[in-house]
């Protein structure tokens, strides 16, 4: 579609992936395209099996069969990473692609301390010695706000309360000094007044390192507060796109105008909440033409038939009739 | 199964002096009720290596009324007690001081006795049985209380109440896999009021869901409040879900409640620094505050809380007093409020 511009870090180009089943294959991506620049906040945003975490799974190499990536590409710095071999993705993922993933206690080794696993990870990725790395890894815990980083380097993840380990998990999604992070639900297992001390975190090291961050939630909260560009997806698509402030308070897609109205409110009460009726289809009932026309209000049989594009512009929605912005007001 | 959870807990005695009927009426009073768990170590260990008894105080003097046909939400993060305080309403934890007392209620029935106390939990995947048919689901409660007399009537009213929660009669036949997260909490739901519940204790029931799903399901629950005269104790930690939902609410910190009041009043204006604190670092799709400089530190260990308010170490306006001297429960017209300065 639009051409990776040479100021995009990451770039996905019409990404498809499907699942080999017993009754065929199963379109899970369907034609996903976006870029990163460096330093930017990307939030991607949606319903479970919407298949945001699908996206980044596939951008950091994780796909596990009987998913696969059936069409489009993934370019790294201009460099298609989507067809590299096994090892080298490897050595790609840690180095230049970070992750951060949504329970911090599962994506910890329980019986090796915080230090060990910096220190494995920064010896795998850096030309250092061992006592370089552990003060590399003494930095990198100052760094995401661990207090008494000399004592706690040495503990294991248990002695560590929730919101201490998410940080544990940054420090070591940054060990390498990674370009892009990708960073799914990494507030969702946390309470707010930890949520908010992780988001700021994020943002300063973004703000300070020029490093991307690819943020996978479903929280639109999390996303109006983080990220400077937002993706929202639907059924394998994304159906909007463009600068977060636009896409919140002037959202163009019925599913996203849908999806900011079922948001309660904390400044005031509603007697009843805006629902969007229905359900996501699921991946073997994805209706024809455009997959939200059986929950939309305003779906004619134009949208039954065709599946809408999505515009290659700043703000853009995959929808033959787009909300104006009489719409909102 | 409401009449186990009167007779079992010893704290939770029935007051049939006190009248139901009342849509104003209490429906459940609590009194200085708490809930310790001895988590020591094995006394031998704890011998040999001379460490004292160690109490972990889940719940400490939590006292309140929730009028009949209202919602009563407690709010707090994990660990604050709020998951502990349900389960003691529902029977599940006994108080270790204190009490709860359901008042003897009429129903639209004409019968007359303490309310069916039942639960909604919060992951719908782990709280059906993956083994049995919806309709079996629902069907047990009518079935353990001899609700209805035939098992065609029963078939019934199972198709009724799914009907209720939004779903089909057909459905009765399938298997909880075959449904998703929103359409499993409709199940849970349907099975609550299987027994003709008038109390319903939701612990957390929609932050597993989607927010389109989420809002379903509220509204589901505003409906059923209304057609059913339903009363609510809704546990949460999402602040904006318990503004639409709740009449009254209570923050709760490290096992006590810190602010207790109608909810319009508490979030028109918050009083408590623990209050405000939640209420200003909750991510805000209508008010981004990108520039936010969040509190710092964490919710202590309710093993050893901190000395006097346990909020003190987080609290940006605490004094001398604070460390030393345990705010009291006041009241402030009709918000309760627990702070030396607030």
């Amino acid at each position: 579609m639009n051409a990776p511009t040479s100021a995009a870090l990451l770039s996905v180009q019409d990404l498809r992936i499907v699942f080999d089943g017993r009754r065929g294959p199963l379109t899970a991506l369907d034609g996903v395209s976006f870029e990163i620049a460096p330093g930017e906040i990307l939030g991607v945003v949606g319903e479970s099996g919407a298949g945001k975490s699908l996206t980044g799974t596939a951008v950091i190499g994780l796909l596990d069969p009987p998913g696969r990536i059936s069409g489009g590409s993934i370019l790294l710095n201009g460099q298609r990473i989507d067809d590299l071999p096994a090892e080298a993705m490897r050595k790609l993922r840690g180095r230049q692609i970070g992750a951060i993933f949504q329970d911090p206690l599962t994506s910890l080794h329980p019986l090796l301390t915080v230090g060990d696993q910096l220190v494995e990870t920064i010896m795998t990725h850096l030309p250092v010695s061992k006592a370089q790395a552990r003060e590399r890894a003494l930095q990198l815990l100052r760094e995401v706000g661990i207090p008494a980083a000399e004592t706690r380097i040495d503990q294991h993840p248990h002695q560590f309360s929730g919101g201490m380990r998410q940080r544990v998990v940054i420090a070591l999604a940054l060990c390498a000094e990674p370009k892009l992070i990708i960073a799914d639900e990494p507030t969702t297992a946390l309470d707010v007044s930890i949520q908010a001390q992780i988001t700021t975190l994020l943002k300063r090291l973004c703000r300070e390192h020029g490093t991307a961050i690819m943020l996978v939630t479903h929280d639109m909260g999390v996303i109006a507060e983080t990220a400077d560009r937002v993706a929202v997806m639907y059924a394998g698509r994304i159906v909007e796109i463009g600068p977060v402030e636009e896409v919140t308070r002037r959202p163009r897609h019925p599913y996203t105008a849908g999806l900011m109205a079922s948001i309660p409110s904390v400044h005031q009460r509603h007697a009843e909440l805006n629902q969007i009726d229905g359900s996501m289809p699921r991946l073997n009932a994805i209706p024809a033409g455009c997959a939200f026309n059986p929950r939309c209000g305003s779906a004619t049989s134009f949208c039954r038939e065709h599946k809408p594009g999505l515009p290659p512009s700043g703000h853009a929605a995959a929808c033959h009739f787009p909300l104006r912005e009489a719409a909102h007001a | 199964m409401h009449e186990d959870v009167t007779t079992l807990a010893p704290g939770l005695d029935r007051n049939p002096a006190n009248g139901g009927g009342m849509s104003n009426e209490a429906i459940l009073t609590v009194k200085a009720a708490s809930c310790r768990f001895d988590v020591s170590l094995p006394a031998l260990t704890r011998l040999i290596s001379r460490a004292p008894r160690r109490i972990l105080r889940a719940v400490e003097a939590v006292s309140f009324a929730i009028p009949r046909g209202t919602t009563f939400s407690v709010v707090g993060e994990s660990g604050c007690g709020k998951s502990t305080l349900a389960r003691m309403v529902v029977g599940l934890q006994r108080p270790t001081e204190g009490s709860l007392r359901f008042a003897d209620i009429r129903r639209g029935d004409g019968t007359f006795g303490p309310p069916r106390v039942q639960m909604i939990f919060q992951d719908p995947y782990a709280s059906l049985n993956p083994r049995w048919r919806v309709g079996d689901i629902i069907a047990e409660p009518i079935r353990e209380l001899k609700l209805r007399s035939s098992e065609a009537e029963t078939g019934i009213r199972v198709g009724d109440l799914l009907e209720v929660v939004g779903l089909s009669r057909t459905d009765a036949t399938r298997f909880p896999h075959e449904f998703s997260g929103g359409q499993r909490q409709r199940i849970s739901i349907a099975r609550a009021l299987a027994t003709e519940a008038d109390f319903l204790v939701c612990d957390e029931p929609t932050s597993a869901l989607d927010v389109s799903v989420q809002a379903q399901i509220l509204n589901l629950m505003v409906r059923l409040q209304k057609e059913f005269g339903l009363t609510y104790l809704f546990i949460s930690h999402n602040l904006s879900v318990v503004r639409h939902m709740s009449d009254h609410l209570a923050i709760m910190y490290l096992g006590r409640f810190v602010e207790t009041g109608p909810a319009e009043q508490v979030f028109n204006r918050p009083r408590h620094p623990y209050t405000r604190l939640l209420l200003e670092t909750i991510p805000d799709v209508e008010k981004p505050n990108r520039e936010r400089r969040p509190m710092s530190g964490e919710v202590p260990s309710p093993i050893s809380p901190p000395s006097g308010c346990a909020f003190h170490p987080r609290c940006a306006i605490a004094v001398e007093r604070c460390r030393s001297e345990r705010p009291l429960l006041r009241n402030d017209g009709e918000i309760r409020l627990a702070c030396h300065l607030a």
